[in-house]
């Protein structure tokens, strides 16, 4: 699903004030359709040789082909009402060659032989035309076929197989608790994804991946009308590369917070959430309004997992630095030089970031990009210093490696598949430290769980970003809540603030299905992990007005 | 066959009508072929073409709606999606909000079609990106563009006897200039319904004097400053106030046009009162498409009139249960008339120039980018100045300036307006360049 779509299918961009309307990618279909099988992995590879043979006799020296079945589920619940509830598929066929030195592409939802043989023929045209305007050639970084293979995200309960009246009952039990405990509003949602990936080359990769993610979704709005006042509060599920387990709310996953009451790991409580988050929608209109200064930030891995995706995931992305994404996204201040100075101090000492698309549990999780490489995990910056970027088969020569970092994907069948972002993850401190340990040693500072309000420069130097929820600290404890409360720093003076990191028993995932990029923008899935992580002396402002 | 013609369209419409044994059916096709071309680095990165076509039928049965969608038209699918559908819609929980279809209504004319934006084809949008790239190369600079153009139709029938058919075409331009050594950059926009208004050498050349001008920035303290906003940078920000004029969300009191003590501010003076927005289906700079996502007419609306709330958005649903005509947003501008799109603001007589000439002390803004909201409540955003930031001092632009975040509301901006130009179509708005005072930057960004 393309982020502009899920807006207009949630509304969630807009003050999560849900409206649902309809989804726009993909064929709506029953809840029945999502638990039939696709075709079978013989006819896949059939019709995959069929689009590679018909490449290869057109001129084309490489070319790849994603067969893909994309399968969605969403519901829509708004106080006691179903709002609306979606199940879509989509299923085509993508298929990119090289042909005399440049790229071409061409997709088709029409999965014959004979669609398929077209589609690679037109391809290869397309990359004939392009070549006029190419200035070298591409080059591939070598990529051995893998033969025959599957991946499957590790999943326990397809959620796609759940009855939607169970999901329902989830929803508008969470609802309810909402509503009891003070809540006006409060909108919650499941989101649900299946992607049927077929993938080959003529590297000789004939790869099958089953890949599931889920996403439950809660916004509770607390209103006071005589003064005016509203305040919402997210929930602090994150979408997680996992089934209908995340929604069993396993007390085992639910982490203790330093501000009494839960995080949640790799299971979630929506009913419990929903009752803390009416409380504090309920508190945050009353909460005492910050003081600006400087302060000592205590951040959870809800939130920080914003940040690092905004101000470590984004400048590492190597097309960025190449200038690839100038008119959209932007590029960035991590360049070239600073890498290959190999000492550029990107954050402090205890600062190691990675990046992987092997993390159980994560949305990154898979086996292999859309380019046929394996995945793997690989470091960007190493005792704080800037060591790698992210990069795919025809740039990480740039970097004098010859084997891709594995992380080129496409949306759907009919996107072409570019450089994305993987998993990027700040490695969780080796000394015991919980979030409790942490707060002791604070004396002046703020502690931010969820994710708020983000934005950062296009080449990532200054960024500003709010919470859900805020905590004064005094003198090593927690004395009340705040609001109006968003730093500023800049991505560099920010990450060599960094103090202290808790341990990995407090490591966990915060995630987004809506990582934008390109033109036309493609929408990519991807988790952050750290464990919550002190940064010194940290710019806050005031972001209350009056009107 | 991507543009069915009216007829056409009919014809398929009625065809699945007659399959239909709910209570209501809808049936909507939509189509058409869109076309981009991708540029980076001086060279193009991506290009693509693509022709679709869309039937989808929604069925109702008391209050459960049901819907399915094809991509073939022969009998046999047309009567497969309308069972499916029905099928879906049996199986759906009640929609308590459901309002029944619309019959027939009077609408006004279109003129979102254009006859030139129809005939682009991949040599032109080659052309284009030569056009573009070219004086960059020539004059040492980098270019990274990009062109999206559709052209299509719509259209839709029910079983009240509503039938709806119009054609669009629509194409959006951007591009950004950086200089080599990137200490510079600049970028400029367009779109429109009909593309031989667009000249991309003009709009590249924009960006090419902003990147080239840009050089050297300097910085300067963040603070209050006078701001004279380029239509563009202007756009970015107003276009964030409409999702406001929702007259439910206000009644619910979770708007900032929610009353203190209940209730909405509809008739209050909201802005200064040289301020009027208004949205008129009539309008040919900025067509829209005649109805709206209901099947209703759009109509000419003001919104705010001097500075005062004249109009919020009712649905139908809220209407009803409201006792007042329903009204729609004017739509437009992507993101299924969220948007932003189809507002016209009053101007005024000032050009840029004339802007410049009459400020002390103040920042010329191109454009905003990375604009989120910080707080609902009072619709305060945050974002950045780029590609193109520059210090004006008695009456004259000094030089170029370090970007600035910025944390500000549209409303508060909208009462410190010291002077407006004429309005210039944005993102199919028509938004004035604006001279607004006591803007506020809140710190500085060393990003070009």
């Amino acid at each position: 699903m393309k982020r502009r779509d899920f807006i207009h299918l949630s509304g969630l961009g807009l003050g999560a004030l849900m409206t649902p309307g309809v989804m726009a990618m993909g064929n709506p279909v029953s809840a029945e359709r999502l638990i039939e099988p696709g075709i079978d992995v013989a006819a896949k590879k059939l019709l995959a040789d069929t689009a590679l043979n018909a490449a290869k006799a057109k001129g084309a020296t490489y070319s790849d082909v994603r067969i893909g079945r994309y399968l969605s589920q969403s519901i829509f619940t708004r106080e006691k009402n179903v709002q609306n509830i979606s199940n879509t598929e989509t299923f085509g066929v993508g298929i990119r060659v090289i042909a005399s030195g440049t790229w071409g592409f061409s997709a088709t939802s029409d999965v014959t032989p004979d669609g398929i043989k077209k589609c690679a023929e037109t391809a290869v045209a397309i990359a004939k035309a392009n070549s006029k305007l190419q200035k070298e050639p591409v080059v591939l970084a070598p990529e051995k076929g893998h033969g025959e293979v599957t991946w499957n995200t590790p999943i326990k309960k397809n959620a796609m197989a759940v009855p939607v009246k169970e999901k329902i009952d989830l929803m508008l039990a969470a609802n309810n608790a909402a509503l009891d405990n003070g809540a006006a509003f409060v909108n919650s949602a499941m989101f649900m994804i299946n992607e049927q990936k077929y993938f080959a080359s003529t590297d000789g990769s004939y790869i099958d991946q089953d890949v599931h993610r889920m996403w439950p979704n809660l916004t509770v709005t607390a209103v006071n009308k005589e003064s005016g006042g509203f305040r919402s509060r997210q929930g602090l599920s994150t979408p997680m590369g996992m089934g209908y387990e995340y929604m069993d709310g396993t007390a085992s996953e639910k982490i203790p917070n330093a501000a009494g009451f839960n995080s949640y790991r790799y299971s979630y409580d929506m009913v419990e959430d929903a009752i803390t988050a009416a409380k504090q929608a309920k508190e945050k209109i009353t909460a005492k309004s910050v003081l600006p200064g400087k302060y000592d930030l205590v951040l959870d891995p809800d939130h920080l997992g914003l940040t690092i995706h905004e101000s470590i995931g984004h400048p590492l992305e190597l097309d960025r630095v190449l200038g690839y994404e100038a008119n959209y996204a932007g590029t960035s201040f991590a360049t070239l030089d600073k890498w290959k100075s190999g000492n550029f101090k990107y954050g402090s000492d205890i600062v190691n970031v990675i990046a992987d698309k092997t993390q159980p549990y994560s949305l990154g999780n898979m086996g292999y990009d859309d380019e046929g490489v394996k995945c793997k995990e690989w470091d960007l910056i190493k005792n704080g210093v800037l060591v790698n970027y992210q990069a795919i088969r025809d740039q990480v020569g740039i970097l004098g490696e010859n084997e891709s970092h594995g992380c080129s994907f496409a949306d759907n069948w009919s996107s072409v598949q570019f450089q994305r972002m993987a998993n990027v993850s700040l490695k969780p401190g080796t000394e015991k430290m919980t979030p409790m340990d942490m707060i002791k040693n604070v004396e002046k500072g703020i502690y931010i769980l969820g994710r708020g309000s983000f934005s950062i420069d296009q080449q990532r130097y200054n960024f500003q970003f709010g919470g859900t929820v805020f905590y004064e600290i005094k003198n090593g404890e927690i004395v009340g809540m705040l609001e109006d409360v968003a730093y500023q720093s800049n991505t560099q003076e920010f990450w060599n603030s960094c103090s202290a990191i808790c341990d990995k028993d407090d490591y966990r995932f915060m995630g987004t299905f809506f990582d934008g990029k390109g033109q036309p923008s493609q929408s990519s899935a991807v988790s952050h992990g750290s464990s919550t992580t002190r940064f010194d002396g940290v710019n806050v402002i005031n972001t209350a007005r009056s009107i | 066959m991507a543009i069915l013609t009216k007829e056409e369209a009919k014809k398929y419409i009625d065809k699945a009508l007659s399959y239909a044994k709910a209570d209501e059916t809808e049936v909507s096709i939509s189509g058409g072929r869109t076309g981009n071309i991708r540029y980076a680095r001086n060279t193009v990165s991506t290009s693509g073409e693509s022709n679709e076509i869309r039937l989808s039928v929604t069925s109702v049965f008391g209050k459960r709606i049901g819907s399915s969608s094809i991509n073939e038209l022969d009998d046999a699918s047309l009567q497969k999606a309308v069972e499916r559908s029905e099928e879906i819609a049996k199986l759906a929980p009640e929609n308590p909000e459901y309002m029944p279809m619309l019959g027939q209504q009077t609408y006004p004319d279109s003129a979102t079609f254009s006859p030139s934006t129809d005939k682009i084809d991949p040599d032109y949008r080659a052309q284009l990106a030569i056009d573009s790239i070219e004086p960059c190369s020539a004059a040492g600079l980098v270019a990274a563009g990009y062109l999206e153009d559709f052209s299509g139709f719509s259209a839709s029938g029910n079983s009240k006897g509503q039938f709806l058919y119009n054609t669009s075409t629509s194409v959006d331009f951007s591009v950004t200039v950086r200089t080599e050594d990137g200490t510079g950059s600049g970028y400029a926009i367009r779109d429109f319904n009909d593309v031989s208004l667009l000249n991309s050498k003009d709009v590249t050349t924009v960006a090419m004097q902003k990147a080239q001008a840009s050089k050297g920035a300097q910085a300067i303290e963040p603070g209050k400053y006078t701001v004279i906003l380029e239509p563009t940078a202007a756009g970015d920000l107003l276009r964030l106030m409409f999702g406001g004029f929702d007259a439910r969300n206000a009644d619910e009191g979770r708007s900032y046009m929610s009353k203190k003590g209940g209730g909405t501010r509809l008739g209050e003076k909201l802005f200064d009162e040289r301020v009027t927005i208004i949205s008129d289906p009539a309008n040919t700079v900025i067509p829209m498409t005649p109805w709206d996502g209901d099947g209703m007419p759009r109509q000419k609306t003001v919104w705010v009139e001097n500075g005062v709330v004249k109009n919020l958005a009712y649905s139908r649903y809220w209407a009803e249960k409201k006792g007042v005509p329903p009204l729609s947003r004017p739509g437009g501008g992507g993101f299924g008339g969220f948007g932003g799109g189809g507002y016209i603001f009053s101007g005024g007589d000032q050009s840029v120039a004339d802007m410049i000439k009459s400020t002390e002390r103040g920042v010329l803004v191109t454009r905003f980018w990375y604009i989120r909201a910080v707080d609902p409540q009072t619709l305060l955003y945050t974002g950045l100045t780029r590609d193109g930031t520059f210090y004006i001092e008695d009456g004259k632009i000094k030089f170029p300036l370090k970007n600035f975040r910025f944390n500000e509301s549209p409303i508060i901006m909208l009462n410190n307006i010291e002077a407006m130009g004429k309005p210039q179509r944005v993102g199919g708005s028509l938004i004035p360049p604006m001279k607004i005072r006591d803007f506020t930057f809140s710190s500085l960004s060393d990003a070009v």
